[in-house]
C-alpha cells in the first residue's frame, strides 16, 4: 500500500508491503545511518524521532507513520554545522565502531529535549534502552551532560 | 612538541556521526539476492530428511541449497592440532550438532522472501542424546562426534608433549612448606560477544574475480582463506572490511556463513548478501569464555604464597574453534603479577553439542586473573589478612624485569606494586574499609564490598610481523596503509598521530586506509590488543623511513649533506642547518622524486609480546534481603606503556570494564540440559546497559616497554581482565562476615540470595 | 526479524475497527503503539493475517478527571500516563508505573489499552490498575460493557474481553494517599522478575503481585492482615500466600516467594504504612 512520510524534511511516497518494519522502509531511502541491532527492541540502534520525540523504528510499520515526520541522524546536523549532541558526542569520544551511535544521539536529543536539566542519574535512566558495547557509556554520559548544558544555555 | 601524548579527536567521528559509518549491510549491492540460512533446532540429532520443494515454490526463492548440493572442500580446521574428525562442515552432512547448526541455506531475491521461504525447509530428524555438561563430555559415552572416537579436543600439557612442542614438567612437591593450602572450583561461564552489529558477508564475481565484503577483523585472512578454498590466484580475490560494528574476538576468523556466500554467488552466478538476526548471532557467533576451573593454592600462614595449581575443563563447543585453545593463554598467564614459583597446570577441550567458543575480549587471559584473584581473596580471608596486604606480600619487584614465570612466560616490565598503592589511594581504601565495618557493625541490610584486582596479561602475544606503508601525495598530503583492521579503536586517528608526528604533516591531511586487501598488500588484522605495537610501530618506522629519503633527497637537491639537513616539522619544510631561508617542502620533494615517489613500507615483528598491568577496585552494595549487587564505584589504574593518545586508550578501558563488570555480574550464554540456548536475545540475555553502571575512575600509568620503539603496550583487553575478578570479590567481600566464601559468576540476586541462606545455615 | 505478511486495515472510527475485528474474528489483532505485539510478530511467535491499527483514533487518548474516579483513553501512551498532571495527582501510583515501563521509545509508542489487553503478567500496568480496583470498559457490537480489574485478566496473555472487543477508556478510583512499585529487574530495561504495586487508597490498601502467576494477583491475605491492625512487617509475611510462582532463568519459585515477601514489606513502607 501507499505511504507518504516525512523524512528529514522531505516527503517520500513510497509502496510498500505492511509488514516493512519502518526502520527498513529508512534504509530502503538510501538513509542506511540507522542501524538494526537485534530483534526484541531492546537495543535502540534503530532510534529515530517521530514528530520529535524518540522512537524504535524497528517496532514500528511504516504504514503506521504515514502522513508523518521522521527526523534520522542524516537530518540532525544543519547543513556543515553539527548539532551539539553531535558535537558533543565527538569531543567526549562517545563513539568507538559507530555502530549503536546514530540510535543512541537521537535518543539523547529526545531525552534532553525532554528534560534539559537532567543529571547523571537521569541519563543513564534515560538511555536505558540503548545498549552499546564498545565505549562502556562514559563518555556517552559526559557527551549527553555537555549538550544538555549547551541546551540549558540556549544552543537548541 | 610532540603530538603524541595527546588527547587528540577523532577523525573517524564526523561520517558516524552524521551519515553513519558504511557497514557490510549498507554495501549498494544491485541486484543482490538475499540467503538465510535453516538452522537446527536440535542440540544433536541425525538428519532423516530435507524437503525443500515447497521452499523452492515459494514466491522470490531463487535456489535451496542443502549438504549435497556442496562441491567445495572442506572448511579449513577450526584450530591448529584439531582433530580433523571435528572438522565443520558447510552445511549439516546427516547430523546436526548444536541448536543453531547451518542445514540449508534459502536464496531469495529480497530478505523477507527468503525469511518466508525458509519456513517452508522441512526437516525430519531423529533426536540423539546431547552431550551439554563440559564437565562429564570427556567421559560421555555420548560422542559429539562418533567418527573422532572421543569429545576430547585438546589435552594439555599431554598432547604438547606427545607433539614434541614441550617437555614433560619437572615433578614438584606443590605445597611443601605450606601450612595452609585452599581449594576451590569456579566457574568462568561462557558468554556471548555481542558486538551491536551482527554478522554480514557479501560476494560479487565478475569474470573470474571475487569481491568478498565481510564483517570481519582480519580480512587478509578471509582473502587466503577465500584463495585456497576457490583455488584461485591472489589478484582474483579482493576482501573488503567495510566500517565493522565491533568484534572483540568473535569476528576474526571466517565462518561458514560468511564464506558460503561466495560460493552461493558463484553458484548461481548473482551477487549475493547475508545478513544473520541478533537471535541468530546469540545462537551461532562464537562463545566466550566457558572453562570450569578447580584450584588450588598453598602459603604459609603469615602470606606467602608458594603454591598453585589449575586445571580446566574447557567446553569448545560442537565444532572446536580456537575456544579450544583458551587454555594455552590461560597457563601463559598463570601465575599472574605473583612471584609463586610452584605451579601444576592441566586442561581438557571437550567438545559439547553447544555453540563453538572462540576468542572474546581476553581469550584465555581474563580466566587465569579471575582464577588467581579469587583464590587470593579466598586465602587472604582463611588467614586473616587484608588482601591488598596479601597481594602487596607476593607481587613480582619491580627491579626483577624481564622476570620469567614459574610457566616461562617472560613479563617485559612492570611495576605492580605501584599499580596497587595508586589503586588504594585513588580508592580511599582505609575509609571504605571503615565504612564497612560500620555497616557490619549496625547490620544494614545493605552491606558494602571493596574487591580488589591485580593482574598482568599478554599483548600481541602470536608472534607474527604487521605491514605499514606511508607515501607523501603531490598536493603535500599523506596517505598511510595499515594492515590493521580497526572497528572502534581509532586507527585512523592514531596512525595518522604518527604520521604527524615524524613527518609534520597535520593529522587531518593523513589518510589512513584500511580494511581492503586491494588497497593493503598485506595484513594481520586487528585483535589481540596488538594492534598499536605491530601496526602502529610499522606505521611509525615506515614513516621515519619516508623522512631519512626525504632528507637524502634534500641534500641532492641542495648539494649539502643528509646528516645537516632539517625538517622543520611546524611549518612542513627542510633546509640545511644554518640555512633556514633555503627550503623544500613535501610537494616539492614528491615531485622531484619522479618515478620513484617518497614512500616507505614496513613489516614489523616485534621480538616478543608486552605485558600490560594494573589494579582495580571495585565498591560494590549487596542488599542482602533481596541478593540485588548495585555497583557503586570502578576504580581502574590500567599501565599500557606510553600511551599515544588518552583519549583513545581511556575509551579502550572504559568498553573493557563495562564487559568484565557485566560478566561477572549478570552476563551468562545459558543452555538447558536438552542443549536448548535459553538466552538467545538480547531481551533474555542480560547485555548491561548505562543504567547499571557507574561512571568510571581511570587512573592511567605509563611505564614505557624496551619491546618496541614506541614503548607501547596493547590496552583493548585491560579493562576487562582486571575488573571481573574486582567485582567478583566485591560480591564476596560484602558477604564474607555472613560466612560467604565464594559466589560464582554471575553474581545473580539468586546467587547472592542463596550463598547468603547458605551461610547462615537456612536450606 | 521479519513478519508473517498480512493484511492492514486502518481504522478510521471505533465503529470501523469493531466491526473489522467481527469481520475476521481470531485471524485479526488490533495494533494501538505496537510494543506488545509487533514483537511478537517480529519472531513469528505470533502471526494474525490481519492488523486493524486504531493508532489515529485520537478520541481514545485522554486524561478526564470525573470527579470520583480519572478516566484514561486506552490509547494514552505510557509516557503520557507517567507525565500526566491529573494522573499524578489522582492516581499517582499508574504514573510511577508507567514510568518503569521498557525504555523511554517504549513509553512514547505503548498505550495503556494495549498493555492491559495484551495482559502479559509480567508487564507493569496490569498490577496497578488491580491494585487501584480499577474498571476497564470494552467497546463492543453490542455496545459497551464495563469489567472490573479483579474480573479481567483471566490467564496468561487472556482477558475476559470479548473477541469483536475494543478496550476504550481505563478508570482508576481517586483517593490515594498513598503508593509504592517494587520492581525487582536484572536490568532497568527488563521485565519485572517481581513487582508489587501498593496504593492507600480510600481508607483501605491494595496490594498486587507481578509476575508470580499467570496473572496479576491481589495479595488479599497481606490486605486482610493490614485491615486487622497489623504493622507493615507482619502484613507482608503473608504476601506469598497461596502463590505456586514458576521458576526460570531468573529466579526460583521459593525466591519468588521470598521477594513478594520482602518487597510487599518496602512498598507498603514507602507508601506511608
Amino acid at each position: 500500500m501507499k505511504v507518504e512520510v516525512g523524512v528529514n524534511g522531505v516527503a517520500y511516497e513510497r509502496d510498500v508491503e505492511p509488514r516493512t518494519l519502518l526502520v527498513y522502509f529508512l534504509r530502503k531511502l538510501g538513509l542506511t545511518g540507522t542501524n538494526v541491532g537485534c530483534d526484541t527492541t531492546s537495543c535502540g540502534a534503530c532510534t529515530v524521532l517521530l514528530d520529535g520525540e524518540s522512537v524504535k523504528s524497528c517496532t514500528v510499520l511504516a504504514v503506521q507513520v504515514d502522513g508523518r515526520s521522521i527526523t534520522t541522524i542524516e537530518g540532525l546536523a544543519d547543513g556543515e554545522e553539527l548539532h551539539p549532541m553531535q558535537r558533543a558526542f565527538r569531543e567526549h569520544h562517545g563513539l568507538q565502531c559507530g555502530y549503536c551511535t546514530p540510535g543512541m544521539v537521537m535518543a539523547a536529543v529526545s531525552l534532553v529535549a525532554e528534560n534539559p536539566d537532567l543529571d547523571e542519574h537521569h541519563v543513564r535512566e534515560g538511555l536505558e534502552g540503548n545498549l552499546c558495547r564498545c565505549t562502556g557509556y562514559h563518555n556517552i554520559v559526559a557527551a549527553v551532560l555537555d549538550a544538555a548544558q549547551s541546551s540549558r544555555e540556549g544552543a537548541w | 612538541m610532540s603530538i603524541l601524548g595527546n588527547r587528540v579527536l577523532r577523525k573517524e567521528d564526523q561520517k558516524f556521526l552524521t551519515t553513519g559509518g558504511t557497514y557490510v549491510e549498507d554495501v549498494p549491492l544491485e541486484g543482490a539476492v538475499h540467503i538465510v540460512y535453516v538452522r537446527s533446532p536440535m542440540a544433536h540429532a541425525r538428519i532423516r530428511s530435507i524437503e525443500t520443494s515447497e521452499a523452492l515454490e515459494s514466491p522470490g526463492v531463487v535456489a535451496v541449497f542443502t549438504a549435497q548440493d556442496i562441491d567445495l572442500d572442506p572448511m579449513p580446521p577450526g584450530a591448529p592440532f584439531a582433530n580433523r574428525a571435528m572438522t565443520r562442515p558447510w552445511l549439516a552432512d546427516g547430523v546436526v550438532r548444536f541448536v543453531g547448526d547451518m542445514v540449508a541455506a534459502v536464496v531469495a531475491d529480497t530478505r523477507e522472501r527468503a525469511v518466508d521461504g525458509a519456513e517452508l525447509v522441512f526437516v525430519d530428524y531423529e533426536t540423539l542424546t546431547p552431550v551439554v555438561d563440559a564437565s562429564t563430555a570427556a567421559d560421555n559415552p555420548t560422542l559429539v562426534h562418533e567418527d573422532a572416537g572421543t569429545n576430547v579436543v585438546l589435552r594439555l600439557p599431554d598432547d604438547f608433549v606427545s607433539a614434541g612442542i614441550e617437555q614433560v614438567a619437572a615433578e614438584v612437591d606443590l605445597f611443601e612448606g605450606c601450612d595452609v593450602v585452599i581449594r576451590q572450583r569456579m566457574v568462568n561461564q561462557r558468554v556471548a560477544p555481542c558486538p551491536l552489529e551482527v554478522r554480514a558477508s557479501a560476494a560479487k564475481w565478475e569474470d573470474g574475480h571475487l569481491t568478498q565484503w565481510s564483517t570481519t577483523q582480519a580480512p587478509h585472512s578471509v582473502k587466503d582463506t577465500l584463495v585456497q578454498l576457490f583455488e584461485l590466484q591472489p589478484d582474483q580475490v579482493r576482501v573488503i572490511a567495510p566500517d565493522v560494528g565491533g568484534g572483540f574476538g568473535a569476528k576474526i576468523g571466517g565462518y561458514p556463513e560468511e564464506l558460503f556466500v561466495a560460493w552461493v554467488s558463484r553458484r548461481i552466478d548473482r551477487p549475493a548478501r547475508w545478513v544473520e538476526t541478533r537471535s541468530e548471532s546469540m545462537m551461532t557467533l562464537g562463545h566466550g569464555r566457558g572453562q570450569i576451573q578447580e584450584a588450588e593454592l598453598g602459603g604459609t600462614r603469615d602470606g606467602k604464597l608458594l603454591g598453585y595449581k589449575l586445571t580446566i575443563t574447557q567446553d569448545a563447543g560442537a565444532y572446536p574453534n580456537f575456544g579450544a585453545f583458551l587454555p594455552v593463554m590461560t597457563r601463559l598467564m598463570l601465575t599472574g603479577v605473583y612471584d609463586i614459583t610452584k605451579t601444576e597446570f592441566s586442561s581438557c577441550s571437550v567438545a559439547t553439542n553447544t555453540n563453538p567458543t572462540v576468542a572474546y575480549r581476553g581469550a584465555g587471559r581474563p580466566e587465569a586473573t579471575a582464577a588467581i584473584e579469587r583464590m587470593v581473596d579466598i586465602f587472604a580471608d582463611e588467614i586473616g589478612m587484608d588482601p591488598a596486604e596479601l597481594r602487596r606480600k607476593n607481587l613480582i619487584g619491580k627491579e626483577r624485569f624481564p622476570f620469567t614465570t614459574a610457566v616461562g612466560t617472560t613479563y617485559d616490565i612492570g611495576d605492580y606494586e605501584q599499580a596497587l598503592d595508586r589503586v588504594l589511594e585513588a580508592a580511599g581504601y582505609a575509609e571504605l574499609r571503615e565504612e564497612q565495618r560500620q555497616r557490619r557493625d549496625s547490620g544494614d541490610t545493605k552491606q558494602m564490598g571493596i574487591g580488589l584486582s591485580t593482574y598482568v596479561e599478554v599483548t600481541n602475544g602470536i608472534p607474527g610481523s604487521e605491514f605499514g606503508a606511508v607515501e607523501v601525495l603531490a598536493d603535500g598530503k599523506a596517505r598511510v596503509r595499515t594492515g590493521t583492521s580497526p572497528h572502534g579503536q581509532g586507527h585512523v586517528t592514531a596512525w595518522a598521530m604518527l604520521v604527524a608526528d615524524q613527518l609534520g604533516i597535520p593529522v587531518e591531511d593523513v589518510e589512513v586506509i584500511h580494511g581492503d586487501t586491494d588497497e593493503v598488500p598485506r595484513g594481520v588484522g586487528t585483535f589481540g590488543s596488538k594492534s598499536l605495537q605491530s601496526g602502529g610501530v610499522a606505521v611509525h618506522q615506515a614513516a621515519e623511513r619516508v623522512v631519512e629519503k626525504a632528507k637524502k633527497l634534500v641534500a641532492d637537491l641542495l648539494e649539502a649533506n643528509p646528516n645537516d639537513i632539517e625538517l622543520d616539522k611546524e611549518n612542513r619544510r627542510f633546509h640545511v642547518a644554518g640555512t633556514p631561508s633555503v627550503t623544500k617542502s613535501w610537494a616539492e620533494l614528491v615531485e622531484a622524486s619522479g618515478d620513484a615517489g617518497l614512500s616507505a613500507e614496513v613489516d614489523f615483528a616485534a621480538p616478543g609480546p608486552t605485558f600490560p598491568f594494573g589494579a582495580h577496585i571495585v565498591v560494590a552494595e549487596v542488599d542482602t534481603e533481596t541478593g540485588h549487587v548495585s555497583l557503586e564505584r570502578i576504580i581502574a589504574v590500567d599501565d599500557a606503556g606510553r600511551l599515544m593518545n588518552p583519549l583513545i586508550a581511556e575509551g579502550q578501558v572504559h568498553g573493557g570494564l563495562a564487559q568484565g563488570v557485566a560478566q561477572a555480574l549478570m552476563e551468562e550464554m545459558c543452555y538447558d540440559d536438552q542443549g536448548n540456548p535459553i538466552t538467545a536475545n538480547l531481551a533474555d540475555y542480560a547485555f548491561v546497559s548505562a543504567a547499571e553502571l557507574p561512571s568510571f575512575e581511570t587512573h592511567p600509568m605509563e611505564t614505557p616497554t624496551p619491546i618496541n620503539p614506541l614503548g607501547a603496550k596493547g590496552i583493548g583487553e585491560s579493562g576487562t581482565i582486571g575488573s571481573t575478578p574486582a567485582v567478583q570479590n566485591a560480591v564476596v567481600d560484602a558477604l564474607s562476615h555472613l560466612g560467604v566464601r565464594h559466589v560464582d559468576m554471575p553474581t545473580t540476586p539468586i546467587r547472592v540470595w542463596s550463598a547468603i541462606k547458605e551461610a547462615k545455615g537456612d536450606r | 526479524m521479519i513478519p508473517v505478511a498480512f493484511d492492514y486495515v486502518r481504522a478510521e472510527s471505533l465503529d470501523e475497527a469493531i466491526a473489522a475485528l467481527s469481520e475476521h474474528g481470531d485471524e485479526a489483532k488490533l495494533l494501538a503503539g505496537g510494543h506488545s505485539l509487533l514483537p511478537l510478530m517480529k519472531l513469528r511467535l505470533g502471526t494474525p493475517s490481519v492488523l486493524v491499527d486504531i493508532g489515529r483514533l485520537s478520541e481514545l487518548s485522554f486524561v478526564r478527571d470525573e470527579d470520583t474516579y480519572i478516566a484514561i483513553g486506552a490509547l494514552t501512551r505510557h509516557h503520557d500516563v507517567q507525565h500526566d498532571t491529573i494522573v499524578l495527582r489522582e492516581a499517582p501510583l499508574l504514573a510511577a508505573v508507567a514510568g518503569r515501563i521498557g525504555d523511554p521509545q517504549v513509553r512514547h509508542r505503548g498505550t495503556i489499552g494495549g498493555s492491559l489487553a495484551h495482559a502479559d503478567p509480567a508487564s507493569d500496568l496490569p498490577g496497578a490498575v488491580l491494585a487501584l480496583d480499577g474498571t476497564l470498559v470494552a467497546r463492543g457490537p453490542a455496545g459497551d460493557r464495563e469489567l472490573p480489574a479483579s474480573e479481567f485478566f483471566k490467564g496468561f496473555l487472556e482477558t475476559t474481553l470479548a473477541p469483536s472487543e475494543v478496550l476504550v477508556e481505563i478508570r482508576v478510583p481517586k483517593g490515594t494517599t498513598g503508593h509504592s512499585y517494587q520492581k525487582f529487574v536484572r536490568r532497568s530495561q527488563d521485565w519485572a522478575i517481581v513487582g508489587v504495586a501498593v496504593a492507600r487508597i480510600n481508607g483501605h490498601v491494595g496490594v498486587s503481585l507481578v509476575n508470580v502467576a499467570s496473572t496479576p494477583v491481589r495479595a488479599t491475605a497481606v490486605e486482610q492482615a493490614l485491615a486487622l491492625g497489623a504493622s507493615a512487617a507482619d502484613a507482608a509475611e503473608q504476601a506469598a500466600e497461596g502463590l505456586e510462582p514458576t521458576g526460570d532463568a531468573n529466579a526460583t519459585p521459593e525466591f519468588r516467594r521470598h521477594l513478594a515477601r520482602v518487597l510487599t514489606r518496602r512498598g507498603l513502607v514507602e507508601a506511608g504504612l
